[in-house]
């Protein structure tokens, strides 16, 4: 990273006269008799006028002040940070892919019906479920689309019910996503062991509730082991049982959420599928079913007939459309290009090896960094900085001066259940010098906090900026460029 | 192939240092009976050459590319800059996170500034978010914002935006005990006045429009917002088509409270639907109730400027149940392109764009209701798109034009009963005259 040159605002560089792209000229009979009918407006005020030189320096330089997955190791907790492979872009940018007019007939858009029914179908193996919608564009619509199935199916029966129960260690987007969808939301708090306690569950669990929601590894990286039981006590009731998928990656070939009795879950192709973040997305949230909730699958459904695919609209029970046109096309594209290219072997060993480098860290960093829970833990593992508190050292501080060392820190302050949480989730995709590298990192800054506390506390200092005053941003908000007078 | 930097080596070692006999021993706590016995039944691992192979093969099945297209209604044929594919594509900006620690991601921060900043530019309002999934969402998002600004239960939604953002609505509402009323359109192909004056009282929250509507006709701003005010509701406008925004007043300084819609118009290719990209734009004090992520400026401990994530108590990683929305990962990566687009394109270059747009629609409507049997259906101002009426029902005019390697314009079958002899025909900048005369010709000779 270059951080020498400070980057101004594109309109901060931007003189008139200047443009960065050449335009065909009219070659149609010009017309003026619009003028009166319609509003026209002058001048678009404040936009920018650059060159393409000025163009390519300004969003070079801004990339170079970016972290990144092709730069180095990424240990974001619960966001499966792994390698996108160069492969799939190709795919996805595939002139015969990315041309396609969404209206255009289904005769002319088979081989694109064909992929997508495909990548349905492995996905359905993959979790042993039943039906598949890839219609959702990130996880949290995945969630919200989940919901929205269950909802459609209690109302059909009656009772649509009043809440949805979820564990105190979900994510966020968990209890939002159930409000967005009528529901209230009733918090069950972890065991001792961080995992869903089946007495608990036994207690709260009525007819009233629609679902419970659970992360599977949950958030802390350990196994819900009694999850049949778990099933077994929500449908008991007539519920249903909703599994987030964003921890995938630790079960993929390993065990199926079909075969643990789970009725809906989402998954994220930005995460287990390897399709790139893009800071912050297109992701792609499809969505797998079991049988009894698929008549309300968000429509169109792509079906085959005779060897042709089309997108079947007639479907009464559905819950109705939950995005324009059919999801993330391209996303889904560079998924199924990571499925083909890893076969059934490489995906149970691209599960097997994200838990292996996740114990490994466990294992080296243990007693150094203070573990809350000691189950057993899958893919990820949370650690505090109940140690280094004690120096006046938070997880903050921590994560900032892993910044010097070159490396980006792990999610910080969540689960809600750990205090202090660092939650260090390294994927398969590293090497053993990069994990190595993240453990030194991670001794060392310990060691610092002991000998000298303030160099941690005012880190980060080499980076393109020092600590951002977040508060400031908050208190004052500034959320886009003014021309100053 | 798993895309693993680890040796066997290494495995081996890193065992013995957790102090377990194999990997399998690190599944112990998954129940045996729940372990999946065997492989899944996946097509056996392809080479990088056979995957590629694999998807051209696909690809080829796909025959859209052989045809002149003058499909719109939501997503756009517009030329793309070289160097908007050129500099997104690099692995700084597609392959980090969400930016979370500030201080390793000024750029995608900054580029979400500039574009929150562009986007107010062209709506004419005062704040903008980081990007929404896409306009249908935009659309949903946007009804259950005024929601919960004005409290009021009904929800006026004009029958003339595009349907798919309407079915979307419908999906997130009707599980909040809310009133969707729908607006009928009048012969000019805009809400209609009288309906919407017997429609708007004072429980409404908001009336939602879209302009250029579905038909490609442009609303009236001014008259919907005055309507809105005067009940206590909002003016929320849908954009579909944002390159209009190069030629029309922006939404903003006619009255617009909220303005949201579909970029995909600004640098995305088509891609059969997806991704593309929401934004959403709104006068600055319901900016707490706005969805979505938002970057904001700040300094940092040496008093230099930077950028960070901002105002996150709406949503839903602090508030939970309680959040303005639940949208987490949203569509940055389309966000950087629209940004590199409307940059490189600047002020002349977009007024320029929207002006060709605006120009060639008007050639080929004047061209194409010259054919007898073709007459313009609404008499409402129109920007790229038009609604064309025919003497016979479009389903086989439109067969035939296939036939010649024209797909000539979307249905209204579907969604507009009555409308079926209707289709929605698009132009863009991508149209030179040669491609609309060869359009007209065909339309001639499938009419004759």
């Amino acid at each position: 990273m270059i951080n020498v040159i400070r980057e101004p605002l594109i309109f901060e560089i931007s003189s008139p006269g200047k443009t960065a792209v050449k335009l065909p000229e009219l070659d149609v009979p010009e017309t003026k008799d619009y003028l009166s009918s319609v509003p026209v407006r002058g001048d678009i005020e404040g936009f920018p006028e650059v060159s393409e030189t000025e163009i390519a320096r300004h969003f070079t330089r801004l990339s170079q002040m970016n972290y990144c997955v092709d730069f180095g190791f990424y240990p974001l907790g619960s966001c499966t940070m792994k390698y996108n492979p160069k492969v799939n872009e190709k795919v996805a940018s595939m002139a015969c892919f990315t041309s396609g007019h969404p209206l255009a007939p289904e005769r002319l858009v088979q081989g694109n019906l064909e992929l997508m029914k495909t990548l349905e179908k492995l996905l359905a193996e993959i979790t042993g479920m039943d039906a598949v919608t890839l219609q959702p564009a990130a996880g949290a619509h995945g969630e919200l689309t989940g919901m929205m199935l269950i909802r459609a199916y209690h109302t059909a029966s009656g009772n649509p019910r009043k809440y949805v129960l979820i564990p105190d260690s979900a994510h966020g987007t968990n209890p939002s996503s159930a409000h967005i969808c009528g529901y209230t939301v009733k918090e069950i708090k972890s065991s001792e062991r961080g995992t869903v306690s089946v007495e608990d569950l036994g207690r709260v669990m009525d007819e009233e509730a629609a679902a419970l929601m659970v992360t599977n590894p949950n958030t802390l990286g350990v196994f819900e082991s009694d999850i049949c039981q778990v099933a077994d006590i929500v449908h008991a009731k007539g519920g249903f049982l909703y599994m987030d998928g964003a921890n995938f990656n630790a079960l993929a070939g390993i065990t199926r959420p079909g075969d643990m009795k789970v009725d809906v879950l989402h998954l994220n192709l930005h995460k287990t599928f390897s399709t790139p973040h893009g800071g912050g997305g297109p992701g792609s949230g499809p969505v797998a079913v079991k049988k009894i909730l698929e008549p309300y699958l968000p429509v169109p459904v792509i079906e085959e007939r005779n060897g042709q695919y089309f997108l079947n609209y007639n479907r009464p029970k559905s819950i109705g459309r939950v995005k324009s046109f059919y999801g993330q096309f391209l996303v889904m594209l560079k998924a199924l290009a990571y499925v083909m290219i890893l076969g059934p072997d490489g995906i149970r060993e691209m599960a097997e090896v994200a838990v292996l480098n996740s114990n490994y860290i466990r294992k080296c960093l243990e007693g150094i960094y203070h573990l809350k829970y000691d189950s057993p833990t899958l893919h990820e593992c949370v650690f505090s900085d109940k140690f280094q508190k004690e120096y006046g050292v938070s997880n903050l501080d921590i994560s900032k001066r892993l910044l010097d060392y070159g490396l980006h820190p792990p999610t910080m302050s969540f689960p809600l259940i750990v205090h202090g949480a660092l939650m260090i989730e390294p994927t398969e995709t590293e090497s053993r010098r990069d994990l190595e590298l993240f453990i030194e990192a991670m001794k060392r800054i310990d060691r610092e906090v002991r000998e000298n506390p303030e160099l941690v506390k005012s880190a980060p200092h080499i980076t393109y900026v020092r600590r951002l005053d977040e508060t400031l941003a908050a208190r004052n908000p500034v959320l886009r460029f003014e021309k100053k007078e | 192939m798993s895309y693993i930097p680890l040796s066997e080596k290494d495995k081996k070692e890193m065992l013995e240092k957790i102090g377990v006999k194999s990997i399998e021993d690190l599944f112990c706590c998954i129940p045996e009976n729940i372990r999946l016995k065997g492989n899944l039944n996946l097509p056996e691992s392809l080479s990088e050459p056979e995957l590629l192979e694999y998807f051209q093969e696909k690809g080829k099945k796909n025959s859209y590319e052989q045809y002149l297209s003058f499909l719109g209604g939501g997503a756009y044929d517009h030329f793309i800059p070289a160097v908007v594919d050129y500099l997104s594509l690099r692995g700084e900006f597609i392959s980090p996170y969400t930016p979370y620690q500030p201080e390793v991601s000024q750029g995608t921060l900054q580029v979400i500034f500039e574009f929150q900043t562009l986007i107010c530019q062209l709506t004419g309002l005062d704040i903008a978010n980081a990007s929404l999934y896409d306009g249908a969402t935009g659309a949903a998002e946007a009804v259950l914002m005024a929601n919960r600004i004005k409290e009021k239960k009904r929800l006026l939604v004009a029958s003339n935006i595009n349907p798919e953002y309407r079915q979307v609505i419908v999906t997130y509402t009707k599980n909040l005990g809310l009133e969707l009323v729908e607006l009928p359109f009048d012969q000019a192909g805009r809400i209609d006045k009288k309906s919407l004056e017997a429609a708007v009282n004072a429980e409404t929250s908001v009336i939602l429009c879209q302009s250029p509507n579905y038909f490609g006709v442009v609303e009236n701003l001014k008259v919907l917002s005055e309507a809105a005010h005067e009940h206590d509701a909002l003016l929320a406008v849908l954009i579909s088509e944002p390159v209009s925004l190069g030629w029309l007043e922006a939404p903003g300084k006619q009255g617009a409270d909220i303005v949201t819609g579909e970029a995909q118009s600004l640098g995305l290719p088509l891609s059969y639907g997806g991704p593309y990209l929401g934004f959403m734009s709104c006068r600055k004090e319901f900016v707490r109730q706005l969805p979505g992520r938002i970057a904001g400026q700040t300094v940092d401990a040496d008093g230099r400027r930077g950028f960070v994530l901002t105002l996150s108590t709406r949503e839903q990683h602090i508030r939970r149940e309680k959040a303005t929305s639940n949208i987490c990962t949203n569509q940055a990566h389309c966000a950087l392109r629209a940004t590199i687009y409307l940059e490189t394109l600047g002020r002349q270059g977009f007024k320029k764009l929207a002006w060709l747009n605006q120009q060639k629609a008007a050639y080929a409507l004047s061209q194409l209701t010259a054919i007898p049997g073709v007459t313009r259906k609404f008499s409402g101002p129109v920007f790229n798109e038009f609604v064309l009426e025919f003497a016979r029902d479009w389903k086989g005019i439109s067969q035939k034009l296939e036939e010649k390697g024209i797909l000539g314009g979307i249905s209204l079958a579907g969604h507009y009963p009555g409308l079926e002899r209707c289709a929605l025909i698009t132009i863009t900048e991508k149209h030179s005259k040669e491609r609309i005369d060869r359009y007209v010709q065909a339309l001639k000779e499938v009419l004759k």
